[in-house]
């Protein structure tokens, strides 16, 4: 039994540089499916109405989502907020993530996420709320939505026995050695190196053409530079520039960019 | 209160009207920290991408502790980049001019609409055209480019409106956008090309994409003819495949082996004359050869070529070590000049400054650039290097560069970026 693997590569409408990085990875989404597929810990997901095929596909096309977002228990937010209870959840709610402007004015206007709601964001993010911060620019196929909401609509609602959360991209994924995570940035040097990045990304967060950089998880921050620097994450500007970044200095620049909204 | 009202509840530096108040200033100088004023001053001459940056960066992250006084006689900036897209249709006016409000709020530069006409290199201090002067600690000057006379036989400024060159953006942008519109049936758009070094390698190949995508729906009979005196030129690959692909026919470039490096123009007349043969022309592009904006000249720090040498690691006049010299002034080695290029020289000459004047930490200098263009609708390309500092210059380090034959989604996402570079430079310049 294994999960189609050219799901997370197809779905996609366009090429952001975000979405082109996570093509690249639909094979490992695929085979790390198939993993936990032979460990049976699909067996508790599939909701009413979907089929354990449809199960299957949903789970491997969240493969494009995993990066940012969590879901299963003890899912936390990283770059984007958990998943868990996500139906029914008022768009912008979650007091201790932090969202965009956007985001939460969506929630204020009376926006909650459910099936078609959902359906319509995944679709396309940026116009269903623009100005939002998800770097996606939407799943073309209806039919790939409507699995991956299948999924996802496992883990709202009663779920006293969910199945692990999937981390989002881990350490593992790209070979990275513990250690390279475990260092201290020094947050006075990443505000100097990021000089380089703020031609390009906002320190405002603002994400138009180009991703939101700031208030990522330390580890989610490594790892991205991590991937580019070892060219698991394909994009010639990141490739280049994290190229010459030492493993001191991508630490010192999520430090900076950590926080960076906060002091800006 | 906020940060900025903190800021600006400082006193302000007062202007110093004499050279006489000057040189007093100066004379206690032996340690900048304890000038009488209190805190050191830096004065930038120039507004755009080099200057800018420079001036929020020291005054941001000084938080204060450096006077930042930012000299540019333009109450609006028009950005040089994407005014191509302007023409093409792509940007509205509007979408391109910024003000120096911000600056002067949130981070308390002081901002000096005027022109800096000289500078006392003993005395330390700039003259403005309006009568003032502004004494430094530490002078940058980020003055862009100006035009080297004689360079085009036939034109000089006067002739200006009759042959644009629309090379730093402002009312000549609009009116070479007015003339291709104006332009009859059938008729011909002719640029003269500059020759090495210039600004914006890319510049005027993708302002000939945007006037060819112009011209296919408004005038497609018409004709496009570059003449180019160099050999060669940035993205050529890119951007001939792209002219074929999008503007069939259209596009005719005359390189030095049929004379493009013999050229002259008579206005008057609206002719270009190449290597002695006369053509009638409607629209005439001149972007004459170019030379480090004035001001450096008048500094006495520019070489036999008009440009101003710098020492790579702080981007320090290699002839006066209180002088520094950003962007397409510079004569610095391997980086292109670009908008890019002057804003990520900034960044090391604002650290620099810093350091020099208020103790701060002093970390190794690093540049990069990017440079994007836009071919057609959705076609974007783009080519970037990154630099080191050597002793001798700024050298390229590793590049990369698009290729012919991608995708339109991969070209498509590449114009895209670009809008979001835009975004995320002007913001890094001017909020």
């Amino acid at each position: 039994m294994t999960a189609p693997s050219t799901a997370s590569a197809n779905g996609l409408r366009s090429t952001s540089p975000a979405a082109r990085g996570r093509s690249r990875t639909a094979g490992l989404a695929a085979c790390l499916a198939s993993g936990l597929l032979a460990l049976g810990l699909l067996l508790v997901l599939p909701a009413a109405g979907a089929g354990s095929d449809d199960a299957g596909r949903g789970k491997a096309l969240f493969g494009q989502c995993k990066r940012c977002h969590q879901v299963g228990g003890g899912a936390a937010h990283r770059i984007g907020p958990h998943l868990n209870d996500v139906f029914g959840r008022t768009a912008g709610s979650l007091a201790d993530y932090r969202y965009s402007q956007a985001m939460r004015e969506a929630g204020a206007g009376g926006l909650i996420w459910a099936g078609a709601t959902l359906d319509a964001f995944l679709s396309d993010p940026h116009t269903f709320v623009p100005h939002t911060r998800m770097s996606f620019d939407g799943m073309e196929g209806a039919d790939d939505r409507a699995a991956l909401l299948a999924w996802l609509r496992g883990f709202s609602g009663d779920h006293s026995d969910p199945s692990p959360a999937e981390p989002t991209a881990t350490p593992e994924e790209y070979g990275l050695d513990p250690h390279i995570l475990a260092i201290q940035g020094d947050r006075e040097y990443g505000a100097y190196l990021a000089g380089e990045c703020t031609t390009c990304h906002r320190t405002d967060g603002a994400d138009e053409g180009i991703p939101s950089i700031t208030g990522w998880p330390l580890d989610d921050f490594v790892i991205a530079l991590q991937a580019y620097k070892h060219g698991k994450r394909v994009h010639p500007v990141m490739q280049m520039v994290t190229g010459r970044l030492s493993d001191e200095e991508i630490a010192a620049l999520a430090a900076h960019f950590h926080r960076a909204e906060d002091d800006p | 209160m906020s940060k900025s009202n903190r800021k600006n509840g400082l006193n302000r530096r007062h202007f110093l009207a004499s050279a006489a108040a000057a040189t007093t200033a100066v004379s206690a100088l032996s340690a900048p920290t304890v000038l009488a004023e209190g805190r050191p001053r830096v004065v930038v001459v120039g507004g755009g991408a080099g200057g800018a940056t420079a001036a929020r960066y020291i005054a941001k992250d000084s938080e204060g502790a450096v006077d930042v006084t930012l000299v540019e006689p333009s109450r609006a900036y028009y950005t040089c980049f994407f005014s191509n897209l302007y023409i093409g249709g792509f940007r509205e006016w509007v979408s391109i001019g910024h003000s120096y409000g911000a600056l002067a709020a949130n981070h308390g530069v002081n901002v000096v609409h005027d022109w800096a006409v000289s500078v006392d290199r003993d005395a330390r201090s700039v003259g403005l055209a309006g009568g003032g002067s502004l004494a430094y600690d530490r002078l940058i000057l980020s003055p862009g480019i100006d035009f080297r006379a004689g360079s085009v036989p036939g034109w000089d400024l006067s002739q200006q409106n009759r042959m644009p060159h629309a090379y730093k953006a402002g009312s000549q942008t609009q009116l070479l956008r007015a003339q291709i519109e104006a332009m009859p049936e059938g008729g011909t758009y002719c640029m003269v090309a500059p020759p090495n070094p210039f600004r914006c390698p890319p510049g005027p190949y993708e302002r000939i994409s945007m006037v060819a995508h112009v011209l296919k729906q408004s005038n497609p009979t018409a004709k496009i003819i570059i003449v180019d005196p160099k050999e060669k030129f940035s993205k050529q690959g890119l951007f001939e495949d792209g002219w074929q692909r999008h503007y069939p026919g259209m596009v005719e470039r005359i390189g030095p082996d049929f004379g493009g490096d013999k050229v002259e123009v008579r206005p008057e007349a609206m002719e270009v004359v190449v290597d002695g043969e006369a053509m009638k022309v409607d629209v005439c592009n001149v972007i004459p050869a170019q030379q480090a904006g004035g001001i450096a000249a008048a500094a006495g720090i520019t070489n036999e070529a008009g440009w101003a040498p710098i020492v790579p690691a702080t981007m320090q006049s290699r002839a006066d070590e209180n002088i520094h010299v950003l962007g397409d002034a510079a004569h610095q080695g391997d980086m292109p000049k670009s908008g890019f290029s002057a804003n990520s020289q900034a960044k090391v000459c604002a650290m620099a400054v810093r350091g020099a004047l208020t103790g701060s930490s002093v970390f190794p200098p690093r540049f990069s650039n990017t440079c994007w263009s836009l071919i057609g609708t959705d076609d974007g390309v783009k080519v970037g290097a990154s630099y080191e500092a050597t002793d001798e210059k700024i050298a390229k380090t590793d590049g990369f560069i698009s290729q012919t034959g991608e995708g339109a989604e991969l070209r498509k996402a590449t114009y895209e970026e670009s809008l979001g570079w835009y975004a995320g430079i002007t913001a890094d310049m001017f909020s």
